[in-house]
């Protein structure tokens, strides 16, 4: 007796679209709406004013342009910066995950999070804490009279410092890259060198390094596309320091010409989108070829430090204090005095500047709504986006996807200033269905962060469905489940850890964020980030630094919290867990 | 329950043709094994089917509907057919019961109809006290009983089986194929089961397609697939087969036919139709050889195949004997010899041949019947 006989007829299903319109066509179509409107269309708009402002193509005036000796400084300063803060950052980052990851290291796992916790701290709070350092309010320097005596050139102000700045802000992400390799060495390719009689520099040397290659240069590119994109450091320390980059240009050329300048400093945003893929493309040709064994085995076994350990930990630590603890002391130091230059002590104290920026100040207080509420909706509006387009990018083939998956990679490596220009190019003009433009307001620092931020969501939520089977979609969509369904009940459930640590990200990222907002930000719209620069341009040293102070503090209870309530995480996630 | 039927269909990867002009049809209510080694596209049929990939050409009919051919394609929701893959593909998130009645859900059942029909397909498969757990707290067996009262509780058409058994150690194999046998009974559900272990699709199916580089090969009644292999490839697949050359060919009637093998007057098998030939391939299994002697000299009249043992290998309940055999002595051979007898290396012995079929000439078997040749016999 067959079973299925004496059962009820398989019910009809309730409510569908029309079969050519029907889940997948709906999501695929929603999607490339979303890409399009927010990455392609204003990049395509800002390549069109850079090169046919008035709809011809004009070769004499790009190569005036570009061929301007001040242009011409700008960007050679760029390329210099950027390449030597990048090998900065590849040394000491590599260094710093060859450390932790192969050796016994005392107190590992709080050095980690130290070592990571710059790059979650908004550089132009990094850059003014460091200004700072040499400060008579340094806790540090100010009792050993290391200060600088009023009136001395101040050493930071100077691509030397620029340089030094990025390199210490961008060794985390190399740290990162690299750590991940090392997790994914097989331990008997160590052993095997060992059993063959290398020590551990020979194995260091010989097997370690080839074989996370590929790593270190994944890590030197992202360095690369950080530093010759990070505004905060180069705007606070160049532009005192008459050092210009391509990217203080376009920022000091708007704010004085305004829009008119517009279409000449589309010119400069595409030759420093040029200058990106092309820094990006010669570390992915180094890196190329590099051995990398997927091999989730057991990790590589730790080398014993010996009588070094003492010696190695130390000289760890004193990285640490010098990177973190000299500038953001200082930083404390100069919020906690009244007036820029006064030692801190016992008369000179006051709780006022932290007061001002908490309660007092109307247009600090705004601005740190307005960055809270356009974070919020962007995580979350990026988060099920992210889920979706992770969704189409991992497991549906086709040009569409492929499409997709190029436009949010591009949007990825590109500055955010990048797709400031863009977006103001794009919605100067009023919109055809409101009749007034959106320049000027939050919409379009919304529209510049959702554009700017959905890479960064992606790169969790990717990683986590490579860890999910995707039989278990399948068998929902054998079971009749269409795309949303399944989206909902079968993979938000599996990837919910992963969305998580996506939503985190962007979060701590956005909330503090400056090369994006800087231009977009008017009388009307002003977020957290750049706050720090127009109070400082102002005058207001210690209340910029009081303003640094709490954004420091919020992202270190962000981290703890994520650290507390994290635990079910996986693993690699979340970059200051080791 | 619905036949289907698989007319020549195309599907390639890039420049790879992974599947070239795959028919197979297949009763309702059937359980049908593919059998081939990895890569030979066995998968991709079961995507095919399932409707996980689309078709570059021919067509795909269930029960009458067409679900794909190159410009249509129905999506995998809306072809109620049901897959056991590899690994279950279970949703850990959800309870036992949970993940039967997540299709029934999806349909828009009634929460009460839901639940008596997932109690009921549960009581099938005799997982019924399970039903509250997650399928991290189940066994191996108990596991694989949950995907299968998956694709039960949703009726499925049809159920695909994606080697099921791959994973899983030697003893709770043995177990898992009878349930197979005894769900496909109790359920009468068309199944087809992948895999690329003989002695699992030999054991399971109805009748097994021997697949290679895209291609059927033989689609017939395990038996057959034994005694009468359609070409070279399947005989020398099927129970350690080998194919040797006779020569000499003469057909007796009857389905036998005499010929000349390592210099030795044989009868074989053949195939009614067989004509004449100089020369063919035979298939013979090391069943088929039997020991006249354990001293080649003093048989050498008596018609029996010299041979000079190479290699003897105890298994346990027989002895393996690689020989080399024929005049020349140059002719690979394996023997299975009971066990109270005994060979050693450098021994000549003397054969004879019981059994062996002539393996039937055709132009590259590629379209090899879809029917059963024992129904041609």
């Amino acid at each position: 007796m067959s079973l299925a006989l004496d059962m009820p007829k398989r019910p009809t299903r309730a409510l569908r679209f029309p079969r050519r319109l029907s889940g997948e066509y709906l999501l695929l179509l929603a999607l490339v709406v979303f890409v399009g409107v927010l990455s392609v269309v204003p990049l395509a708009r800002l390549a069109w004013s850079a090169l046919m402002p008035h709809g011809v193509f004009d070769a004499e005036r790009i190569a005036d342009i570009l061929g301007g000796r001040r242009v011409l400084e700008a960007t050679l300063n760029t390329v210099k910066i950027s390449v030597a803060s990048t090998m900065l950052a590849t040394i000491a980052g590599t260094a710093a995950a060859l450390l932790v990851s192969l050796t016994d290291m005392r107190y590992r796992t709080a050095w980690v999070f130290g070592f990571v916790l710059p790059l979650m701290i908004p550089p132009q709070v990094t850059a003014l804490a460091w200004i700072q350092a040499f400060s008579p309010a340094s806790p540090v320097l100010g009792p050993l009279g290391l200060t600088l005596p009023p009136g001395t050139p101040h050493p930071l102000y100077s691509m030397g410092g620029i340089v030094f700045l990025l390199g210490l802000y961008n060794a985390p992400l190399v740290f990162l890259s690299v750590r991940a390799s090392l997790q994914r060495l097989p331990a008997s390719l160590i052993e095997a060198a060992r059993s063959n009689g290398a020590g551990a520099g020979a194995v260091t040397r010989d097997i370690v390094l080839p074989l996370i290659r590929s790593g270190i240069f994944a890590g030197a590119a992202l360095a690369f596309v950080s530093s010759i994109g990070n505004f905060g450091i180069q705007a606070m320390l160049g532009i005192p320091a008459r050092v210009s980059t391509l990217i203080t240009m376009i920022y000091r050329r708007l704010n004085s010409y305004g829009p008119s300048a517009l279409s000449d400093m589309a010119l400069l945003a595409l030759l420093l989108a040029a200058l990106t893929v092309m820094g990006m493309g010669l570390t992915a040709w180094l890196g190329r070829q590099g051995d990398q064994r997927v091999d989730a085995a057991q990790r590589p076994p730790r080398m014993a430090l010996g009588r070094w350990r003492m010696a190695v930990s130390g000289a760890a630590w004193l990285y640490l204090v010098i990177c973190l603890l000299l500038p953001l002391s200082a930083l404390f130091g100069t919020a906690l005095v009244r007036g820029y230059g006064q030692p801190l002590n016992a008369e000179t104290i006051t709780f006022e500047n932290f007061a001002n920026a908490l309660f007092h100040h109307e247009g600090i207080r705004a601005a740190f709504l307005t960055s809270l509420w356009i974070t919020l909706v962007t995580v979350a509006v990026l988060i099920p986006v992210a889920v979706a387009l992770g969704y189409v990018l991992s497991w549906r083939k086709g040009r569409v996807a492929k499409l997709l998956r190029l436009a949010s990679e591009l949007a990825y490596a590109l500055p955010g200033i990048i797709i400031g220009v863009a977006m103001i190019l794009f919605f100067l003009r009023p919109l055809p269905g409101i009749g007034t433009s959106l320049y000027g307001t939050v919409w379009v620092i919304l529209a510049a962060y959702l554009s700017n931020y959905l890479a960064l969501a992606l790169r969790p939520i990717l990683g986590g469905y490579a860890q999910i089977d995707r039989g278990l979609d399948e068998a929902a969509q054998l079971a009749g489940a269409g795309i949303f369904s399944r989206l909902k009940d079968i993979v938000l459930p599996a990837l919910a850890p992963s969305a998580t640590a996506a939503a985190i990200l962007v979060f701590m990222t956005a909330i503090n964020e400056i090369q994006t907002s800087v231009l977009l930000v008017s009388s009307r719209a002003q977020t957290i980030g750049p706050t720090i620069i127009f109070l400082e341009e102002a005058g207001s040293s210690t209340l910029a630094a009081a303003v640094g102070c709490l954004m420091v503090v919020l992202v270190l209870v962000l981290m703890g919290l994520s650290l507390v309530f994290g635990r079910r995480l996986p693993e690699g996630v979340l970059p200051w867990r080791d | 329950m619905s036949d289907i039927r698989i007319d020549a269909i195309d599907k390639s990867f890039g420049d790879t043709a992974v599947l070239r002009e795959v028919s197979l049809h297949i009763a309702s209510g059937e359980f049908v094994a593919i059998l081939g080694p990895s890569g030979c596209g066995k998968t991709t049929l079961l995507r095919c089917l399932a409707g996980f990939e689309t078709l570059d050409g021919g067509r795909i009919e269930i029960g009458g509907e067409l679900v794909s051919a190159p410009r249509h394609h129905v999506p995998p929701e809306r072809r109620n057919i049901g897959v056991v893959f590899q690994n279950y593909a279970l949703w850990p998130h959800m309870s036992v019961a949970q993940n039967v009645a997540y299709g029934l859900k999806v349909a828009g059942l009634a929460k009460k109809q839901r639940a008596e029909r997932v109690a009921r397909v549960l009581e099938v498969v005799e997982l019924g006290a399970l039903a509250d757990r997650r399928p991290a707290d189940l066994s191996g067996g108990q596991r694989q009983r949950v995907a299968l009262a998956r694709c039960l509780a949703m009726e499925s058409r049809a159920v695909l089986l994606d080697e099921p058994l791959a994973n899983l150690d030697v003893h709770l194999r043995g177990a898992l194929e009878e349930e197979f046998a005894a769900f496909h009974k109790r359920s009468g559900a068309t199944m087809f089961y992948i895999t690329h272990d003989q002695s699992e699709a030999l054991a399971l199916a109805d009748r097994v397609a021997v697949m290679d580089k895209g291609r059927i090969l033989q689609f017939d009644r395990p038996e057959a697939l034994f005694a009468r292999p359609a070409n070279e490839t399947v005989a020398g697949f099927i129970g350690e087969g080998r194919v040797l050359e006779a020569e000499d060919i003469r057909p007796l009637g009857n389905g036998r036919a005499a010929a000349s093998l390592l210099g030795q007057k044989v009868e074989l098998r053949c195939a009614p139709g067989e004509g004449p030939r100089s020369r063919a391939s035979i298939s013979i299994h090391p069943g088929d050889l039997h020991l006249v002697s354990d001293d080649a000299t003093a048989n050498a009249d008596a018609g029996g195949i010299a041979a000079n043992v190479t290699r003897a290998t105890y298994r346990g309940a027989y002895l393996r004997a690689d020989v080399m055999a024929g005049p020349q002595g140059s002719v690979p051979l394996s023997i299975n010899i009971p066990a109270p007898a005994s060979v050693s290396q450098g021994q000549r012995v003397t054969l004879s041949l019981r059994d062996g079929w002539v393996i039937p000439q055709t132009v590259h078997s590629a379209a090899a019947s879809s029917l059963p040749s024992s129904a041609c016999l």
